[in-house]
């Protein structure tokens, strides 16, 4: 017996998609995915039209679901994270319907759920035997882990791998299972590999970043968290990096050891499971090559699915046991409700990923984010959306000070301790001002483009169109 | 307290919003070498705003253009009125260049009205000349309150290369040290030119306190966590202080006139200096 089909369309068919139907695609190929387009042209090709489209993340390579979506071949989207150009287009209105922006948690657990069933998934996979195990470790499209691509394999009605390296039966160290694969395709590429994964991530050289930082990770010393068992997140961002090698260098000083480091995993986060920093890294999604290399070589470094990551229907997920997350924002009102969906402009630029996951999750969370940015200040009095509720987020950490929930007095006071500079956030939203005048608010339309919704799937908060002028 | 200063082109307006939060005792804003002969006017009209609005919580020096450039009077002109902490003086090579410089200053305070002698000095020397002068030019004149090494255009004009070790230079910091010391005024080092490189920074930072420099100057806010560690005293030399200042105060307590402490007698210069470590300890709490 064989799963494997001949083609893209011959898979469509055999699966039995029809108009109206959703369909899904992960994003661990992240901007160099030829899969979900090559997905849509054979759907296109079929004449099927009205697909809705759940996928983890929108990326800019994604740039012809615009053309599919004017077309009426996409008529949904429901996902985690939007990248500029697809935003754009959905901000002007391009759609009917509102997109659905999840969490990478609150997805596998509407999925799971049954409250977003999906009726095709397709699986792009860097290797895959011809009864559908497969893995994102090796191959020449090599991702590392294939943590959002798990349920969606398990709970779709039928589900597809594609893959550009297919190997004999059976594949040893796979991630997905066979028995949740009903076809197979072999094509000379999935992906465009310096799309994939960056090469060795760098450290910012900028020194503001570096300020913000170095009063991040001596925050973080400071909480009385950092001790043996310690649990840490952090994004890609220069100065989550940053503040990850400022973080090491004290847990080297002072002989700590972590237990599990979670997330999208760098090599700086490699560097700190080899320095002892951690007994574990719990990986959902590799950002470079050292962190591929790393879940491939070392027993120590896990691969996780989405659902363990963080659903908040799971029987327990890593995010609850977690001490701290830095997380980035575009903006931060003086509520501490954290915008990362939409720029200044309202444009869509972004979404949730795990943010608001691991914000609900972590003992303390932390937002790094200079001042302003292009002389806007990053504190506003409302945030133009809603991506993490307040309550949630514990610390705002800026290059000229540090503010802190009023719901936390707790680490205020730990932090004035240790000589660190804390502000009300209104005081730094002044300090801002003073220093790049008040902005105008744009000025958007009547028009629901989006629904944000939180982690246990309520609504959020909704984003409105920006006018074309 | 000034462990560190850091180097800031005066026509970067990204670094002078900036200046304060990057962690050096001190800044100094340049008109000089970091701007070219094009940018010269904005450069003062810039610095002069960022000082006047910025509300700068580090010590202020604006390093000038050096008396024989057609610049120097223009940029004190634009400068003293908003009354920086410190001008910096450049290619100084004697106590004349300084009594020039201080002159027109005072002649500019005088016309403007404001306190005569409250903006300091801290020439940099950086020639030959000027370093066999060290003494004459740290002791010209009452606004001298510390004078700095520019070991990148001393060993241009004593036809050297400059190193890492430094050896070429060695006399000259301790000469510069030496006269520092003996007119009574700080001394700063020269900065470490390979932004990269930190655990050579780190390394010339400590052979510069060995010698007695009061600190270092920085090109890279990267080099400026570097140089106040090794600038500030240590958990042990805090500890001893606290001793020192402890058995003193018994000593005085008790009414004995000299005591010891782990069999060392506890002078003056001891307790002066103990004062001096427990002082820095409290100045650079934060670390910021």
């Amino acid at each position: 017996m064989s799963k494997l089909v001949k083609s893209i369309k011959e898979a469509i068919q055999l699966a039995g998609l029809k108009d109206g139907m959703t369909i899904s695609f992960h994003h661990h190929l992240r901007n160099g995915d030829m899969v979900a387009v090559m997905v849509m042209d054979a759907i296109c090709e079929l004449g099927i039209k009205d697909m809705n489209v759940n996928i983890s993340s929108v990326f800019d390579t994604h740039g012809p679901f615009i053309e599919y979506i004017r077309d009426g071949v996409i008529t949904g989207i429901e996902t985690d994270y939007m990248g500029g150009v697809v935003g754009r287009a959905v901000s002007e209105g391009i759609m009917d319907k509102p997109v659905t922006f999840r969490t990478h948690g609150g997805r596998p657990s509407d999925i799971i759920r049954g409250a977003s069933p999906i009726d095709v998934a397709f699986i792009a996979a860097p290797t895959a035997d011809c009864m559908g195990n497969c893995t994102g470790k090796i191959g020449k499209s090599a991702c590392g882990s294939l943590g959002y691509a798990f349920a969606d394999a398990m709970y779709a009605k039928k589900s597809i791998v594609i893959t550009d390296n297919l190997v004999e039966y059976p594949l040893i160290d796979y991630s997905i299972a066979e028995n949740y694969i009903d076809y197979v395709v072999a094509v000379d590429k999935i992906g465009e590999p310096s799309g994939i994964v960056s090469g060795t991530t760098k450290i910012t050289k900028d020194p503001v970043g570096l300020v913000i930082a170095d009063y991040a990770a001596r925050a973080i010393d400071a909480s009385g968290l950092l001790k043996d068992g310690f649990s840490f997140q952090t994004g890609a961002g220069g100065a989550s990096l940053a503040a990850a090698k400022y973080l090491k260098d004290i847990m080297m000083k002072k002989n700590i050891k972590g237990s599990y480091g979670l997330g999208g995993i760098t090599a700086y986060m490699v560097d700190m499971l080899n320095s002892g920093c951690f007994k574990a890294l719990y990986d959902v999604q590799c950002f470079d090559l050292d962190a591929v290399r790393s879940i491939r070589e070392n027993p120590n470094h896990m691969e996780v699915t989405a659902a363990h990551y963080a659903s908040p229907t799971a029987k327990s997920s890593a995010v609850d046991s977690l001490d701290v997350v830095i997380l980035g924002a575009t903006e931060i009102d003086t509520d501490f409700n954290v915008n990362v969906h939409t720029d200044s402009n309202g444009y869509i630029m972004g979404g949730s990923g795990g943010h608001s996951d691991t914000a609900a999750g972590a003992k303390m969370s932390m937002i790094v984010a200079p001042l302003s940015r292009a002389r806007l200040p990053i504190v506003v009095d409302k945030v133009l959306c809603k991506s993490t509720p307040g309550s949630t987020v514990d610390v705002l950490v800026t290059q000229r000070g540090i503010a802190v929930n009023p719901l936390r007095a707790d680490l205020a006071d730990r932090f004035k301790d240790a000589g660190l500079p804390v502000y009300d956030i209104h005081d730094l939203k002044a300090m801002a001002e003073q220093l790049n005048g008040t902005p105008k608010k744009p000025v958007l339309g009547d028009k629901i483009v989006a629904n944000v919704l939180y982690r246990d799937g309520t609504l959020l908060d909704t984003i409105k169109n920006v006018p074309v002028k | 307290m000034r462990r560190s200063m850091l180097f800031l082109p005066g026509n970067s307006p990204n670094m002078l919003l900036n200046a304060n939060i990057l962690g050096s005792d001190s800044v100094i804003l340049d008109l000089e070498d970091a701007v070219a002969p094009t940018e010269k006017d904005s450069a003062r009209i810039l610095v002069r705003n960022a000082i006047k609005s910025m509300g700068y919580t580090k010590e202020v020096i604006v390093r000038i253009n050096p008396i024989d450039s057609p610049y120097w009077e223009k940029d004190l002109q634009t400068i003293v009125p908003i009354q920086p902490d410190m001008i910096m003086p450049t290619k100084v090579s004697g106590a004349k260049d300084i009594q020039i410089i201080a002159d027109y200053i005072t002649k500019l305070e005088e016309e403007l009205g404001l306190e005569v002698g409250k903006i300091k000095l801290m020439p940099l020397i950086e020639t030959a000349l000027g370093v066999e002068r060290a003494f004459d030019i740290a002791s010209a004149d009452p606004r001298v309150t510390c004078i700095f090494l520019g070991g990148e255009d001393f060993t241009a004009d004593m036809r050297c290369v400059r190193t890492k070790p430094g050896n070429e230079i060695f006399y000259a910091r301790s000469r510069m040290v030496v006269a520092a010391r003996a007119a009574g005024v700080d001394v700063m080092d020269t900065p470490w030119t390979d932004v990269e490189d930190i655990d050579g920074l780190i390394e010339d930072a400590k052979l510069a306190k060995s010698l007695g420099f009061s600190g270092k100057a920085s090109i890279s806010p990267r080099h400026v966590a570097g140089i106040n560690e090794v600038f500030s005293p240590t958990e042990a030399e805090i500890q001893y202080a606290k001793d020192v200042m402890e058995t003193n105060e018994k000593a005085k307590a008790e009414g004995k006139g000299v005591v010891s402490l782990r069999g060392k007698m506890i002078d003056a210069p001891i307790v002066n200096r103990a004062r001096q470590v427990l002082e820095a300890a409290e100045a650079i709490k934060g670390g910021r």
